[in-house]
């Protein structure tokens, strides 16, 4: 089954909320203004790819598809830098009992096993930054279920701390795909049952081969809900809920920083930032993603970082990063390696570095620095290849240096009388984690960790001797052999399969301890990359292929 | 003077403005010429030999005769003329233009292919460098060195690739090239065939004729490959191996006739009787083409190889003389090759591209038995009623579906204990290399005389006459 690589013009994830189709963003003048309202309310004839046109779908039940999920990182996006005085986060529906159905089943059905997968990653991604938002940012986040939630619903609602569902006799909260699809719940809704509101095995086996769900009663003794009221009292129970998030968050105030639009010249061949590049080399597979240092003066104080704004590049050159990021996945799936470059001034970096070190505690450096965060999680997570190219010129320095350090590989240039250099801060020292809890250089140096404060205490830039002996250079090939060394990795790495390298990507770049997200992610490009090319889901009779048919689904009923 | 010029380094790869090079030489030459040193001709490094060296891919320009002392041997880098527009004549990618740089993708099997052939050249050097103490005559000295030198170059002709197309990795292989020897066990040869010692000048003979002659069929194959440098430097190299297999068959043939003629002169055919009159018996010659043959053939590899498929589907290499074949990309035919199925030998159809490595073997047979040939018609001309014969492919072999098992000169197969008791009438026994190596224990350095087992050459190198001083000891 090919299916829809979707949509025919490429996926932009820039949006606003005056565009926004599927959610609404308000802060309610009855909290004060110190809560966040997202209410999903799809547009049926909304999705990425029109009901009418080929592989189209609608979106019915507020089930959602990529546009859907799009805006609702946007609208988080939103909340952590535009809206300081946000404290607590309700998400609910605009629909009458029904909350949310999930993935759109005809969307999954039609569309490529790429792009499923990039979506769920996707999803997933954003259901994270969720979670950061209330771990991190200290803004704790509601799921107020007016009515059922089903699969991708559910597991929308479960990202958020606390879920109430209105007790109406037959709302119901479920994860059907299992029995119903022949999949997995897509977006982290298993590991999240049992790891973080850790309902019984046992029970939670049963909630997830029940089709037609649980309702609130039985779904509260679970631990599936935190509480399910009569629709009566259901306003009621929310406000207290909120009302008590409202007081124990922890959120800092800060000046509001607007996101204006990243003004990217896009073009087939990839698209250009103000800081960020990509470039895509289509017949070779290969692309180069190059980011800037600052070149003019940066705010040395978080109060001048938010008079610069979404201006500033500690804040607008990851910005662009992330877009890229989401631009190889998504407008660019046959793209094998990327490089991963850097050029202008180390200092300027480590300036902007030690700025943002120096005032962590502030509420606007903080969110500043869990996007750095995010964004770097999302290149971990990225299935391509990354080759780091250090050379003269570059910038691998403290918050950069991250870029390398989640490469697969680092080729560093050991040219004779032209300086290169990479060099560490304090932004590699505890504060970029990644999605297993571990810095990049924990993670590097896990058979000695010991290594971590060597090399963090390690003075001043370190030349390409220097950092080779650090342990943070894979080659260093010299100016003689840098290009052909540079060309025949890159070509050699295009040639392998890419499911082989994903794997083995996603199996290398995660060692040490497993977290929910870990294991969320590995799940996912393990069993469900599998279970959605197996025949039972995606074959002639798979189940997937066949929903909202009349035929039944035919099993090959050999386990393994 | 650099040792890095053009002037010591004869070359078309314009050495002087490739810097990259000319960094990789730097190191690697001197170590080159200490391996020469240690693990040259023995005793002879002094001497003054009359040497073909190639100065230059012009027809006259690759063979310059001159008497040169063997360490300043001016080793060169040649690769035969560029094909305008060639394609790729095989393989998957047949059609395509072939690649002027190392694919990615391609990078370590090349390297790999490049590395096997190279590591052969050196190896041979090393097994023949005692052989000069025990020379035939001047002539044959002569003839002994230029081999040795142009394995020599071959080996500078690999790792000129190796430098220029494979970095550091490449430049590390050269040095190792270098540090492997042949017959170590703790760091042997890659190839079987090259750890054999090779110390008597009846093995030399049928090590130029056979083993050199598994060199030319794989020379061939590259010749044929996708990577144009490495085609281009092989097609030189084979107009030098060329000689390295005439060199075998002369010897061997120089051999029978001499032993042949005695026959005939002394009324004599008992293997004693001729061993006494200073004479290699004809059934010793056919126990050492036994021997040289069968391990010759077990440098072709395995029968079903996947590795040769895959090298062959990529365009990496291809069969000698690709142009001989009618079906270039070998996907649908298949080729009967041995195997064994319950203890019994059966013949399969396999997929042609797995049988790659039997079909260029089957190639080098029939090659083979053309000298055979010769050498027996020399044999009849004195009126001997005796014919040598390459022996079954199943015989001595160590590689491939045969290996393990026991078989007789005529490929049937026997016990482990009829091949115990028959050892030493079908493979060099340890009489016979005594024998072998009684006749060859002082050299002859007269010019013009030969040792009393050989004939003389028809003719001299380059028209000089036989009794030319072809070496020239080292001025007491």
């Amino acid at each position: 089954m090919a299916g829809h690589d979707l949509p025919e013009t490429p996926v932009r994830f820039e949006t606003h909320p005056e565009r926004y189709r599927h959610w609404r963003l308000d802060l309610p003048a009855e909290h004060g203004g110190k809560v966040a309202r997202l209410t999903l309310d799809i547009e049926e004839a909304g999705g990425l790819r029109a009901p009418d046109a080929p592989g189209g779908y609608t979106l019915k039940l507020n089930s959602y598809d990529l546009s859907v999920d799009i805006e609702l990182a946007d609208a988080l996006q939103r909340i952590r830098f535009e809206h300081p005085e946000v404290r607590a986060l309700l998400v609910t529906s605009g629909k009458e009992r029904i909350f949310c159905s999930g993935a759109n089943i005809y969307m999954l059905g039609t569309s490529s096993h790429g792009f499923k997968v990039n979506f769920c990653k996707y999803t997933n991604e954003t259901r994270m930054g969720l979670e950061e938002l209330s771990a991190e940012g200290g803004v704790p986040s509601l799921a107020a279920l007016n009515g059922t939630a089903s699969g991708g619903g559910y597991e929308l609602a479960v990202t958020c701390d606390e879920i109430v569902l209105a007790e109406d006799g037959s709302s119901v909260v479920s994860l059907p795909e299992c029995p119903l699809l022949a999949v997995l719940p897509g977006t982290g809704g298993l590991t999240r049952l049992v790891d973080k509101r850790k309902v019984r095995r046992d029970l939670a086996d049963v909630f997830s081969t029940v089709a037609e769900g649980i309702r609130g009663k039985r779904a509260v003794e679970w631990g599936v809900i935190d509480e399910a009221p009569p629709r009566a009292r259901f306003d009621e129970a929310v406000k207290r809920r909120l009302e008590a998030m409202v007081a124990r968050s922890s959120r800092r105030p800060f000046r509001p920083v607007k996101l204006g639009p990243l003004g990217a010249e896009r073009t087939e061949k990839g698209c250009r930032y103000r800081y960020v590049t990509l470039e895509v080399d289509a017949a070779a597979r290969q692309a180069t993603l190059t980011v800037e240092a600052p070149t003019g003066a940066e705010p040395e104080t978080p109060g001048a970082l938010a008079e610069a704004g979404d201006g500033a590049w500690a804040i607008r050159a990851f910005r662009e990063l992330d877009d890229a990021l989401l631009e190889l996945r998504f407008n660019h799936p046959t793209v094998a390696v990327v490089a991963l470059r850097t050029r202008g001034s180390a200092e300027a970096v480590l300036k902007v570095d030690r700025m943002l070190a120096a005032h962590a505690q502030d509420g606007l450096v903080r969110e500043v620095v869990l996007q750095m965060r995010r964004v770097l999680k999302r290149l971990d997570l990225t299935a391509k290849s990354f080759y780091a190219l250090v050379e003269p010129g570059s910038c691998f320095a403290g918050s950069l240096l991250e870029l390398a350090l989640a490469a697969d590989r680092v080729y560093m240039k050991d040219a004779a009388g032209e300086p290169v250099s990479v060099a560490l801060s304090p932004m590699n020292a505890g504060p970029l984690v990644m999605p297993n809890g571990l810095t990049r250089l924990q993670s590097r140096f896990l058979a000695t960790p010991e290594k971590v404060g060597q090399v963090l205490a390690l003075p001043g830039p370190l030349d390409t001797a220097a950092a080779v002996e650090a342990g943070l250079v894979t080659f260093a090939p010299d100016d003689l052999d840098w290009d052909d060394e540079v060309r025949l990795a890159f070509e050699e790495r295009a040639s392998l399969s890419p499911d082989a390298m994903t794997g083995m990507e996603a199996s290398l770049r995660f060692g040490g301890p497993e977290t929910m997200e870990t294991k969320i992610f590995g799940r996912l490009t393990a069993w469900q990359n599998w279970i959605f090319q197996r025949p039972n889901a995606v074959g002639e009779r798979g189940a997937l292929t066949l929903y909202g048919k009349p035929e039944r689904p035919h099993f090959d009923w050999r386990r393994c | 003077m650099s040792v890095i010029s053009q002037e010591r380094i004869p070359n078309n790869v314009d050495l002087a403005s490739d810097k990259r090079l000319q960094r990789a030489l730097e190191a690697w030459q001197p170590s080159f010429i200490q391996w020469w040193k240690d693990m040259g001709p023995h005793g002879f490094q002094e001497d003054q030999v009359y040497l073909r060296t190639a100065i230059s891919v012009e027809p006259d320009g690759w063979a310059h005769f001159d008497y040169v002392k063997m360490p300043v041997y001016r080793w060169g880098i040649f690769l035969a003329d560029q094909v305008p527009d060639r394609r790729i004549g095989f393989g998957d990618l047949m059609g395509e233009p072939v690649w002027q740089q190392v694919p990615g993708e391609h990078r370590n099997a090349l390297r790999r292919l490049i590395v096997t052939q190279g590591d052969t050249e050196p190896a041979s050097v090393e097994q023949q460098r005692l052989l000069g103490r025990t020379c035939p005559s001047l002539y044959d000295l002569r003839n002994l060195f230029q081999v040795n030198v142009e394995e020599g170059r071959h080996l500078w002709a690999m790792v000129y690739l190796l430098h220029s197309y494979f970095g550091r990795d490449g430049r590390e292989e050269a040095e190792e090239m270098l540090h492997r020897r042949s017959g170590d066990q703790n760091k042997p040869r890659i190839l079987g065939a090259f750890n054999e010692p090779c110390t008597d000048w009846l093995s030399f003979f049928m090590f130029t004729y056979f083993t050199d002659r598994d060199g030319k069929y794989q020379l061939l194959a590259l010749a044929e490959s996708a990577f144009d440098p490495l085609s281009r430097t092989t097609r030189f190299m084979l107009t030098e191996e060329a000689h390295h297999m005439f060199v075998g068959e002369t010897g061997v043939m120089r051999v029978v006739e001499r032993t042949a003629q005695m026959m005939k002169e002394q009324k004599k055919d008992h293997p004693d009787d001729l061993r006494k009159l200073g004479l290699v018996d004809l059934p010793t010659v056919q126990r050492y083409l036994n021997l040289w043959y069968s391990v010759s053939l077990d440098l072709f590899g395995g029968e079903i190889s996947s590795n040769a498929a895959s090298s062959f589907a990529a365009g990496l290499k291809g069969r000698a003389q690709e142009d001989r074949y009618e079906d270039h990309r070998a996907l649908t035919g298949t080729y009967a090759v041995p195997r064994f199925q319950n203890g019994a030998l059966v013949t399969e159809d396999v997929p042609m591209r797995n049988a790659m490595n039997e079909v260029v073997r089957d190639a080098y047979i029939e090659d083979c038995q053309r000298g055979v040939d010769k050498w027996n018609r020399a044999i009849a001309a004195h009126g001997i009623p005796f014919e040598l014969r390459l022996p079954s492919r199943r015989f001595h072999r160590a590689v491939g579906v045969h290996a393990g098992q026991h078989f007789d000169p005529e490929g049937n197969p026997v016990s482990a204990e009829a091949w115990q008791a028959s050892q030493d009438a079908w493979l060099p026994s340890a009489a016979d290399r005594a024998h072998v190596q009684g006749l060859m224990r002082e050299p002859v350095m007269e010019p013009g005389k030969m040792a009393s087992w050989i004939a003389a050459p028809k003719q001299g190198i380059k028209g000089r006459p036989v009794d030319f001083e072809y070496v020239r000891p080292r001025q007491a």
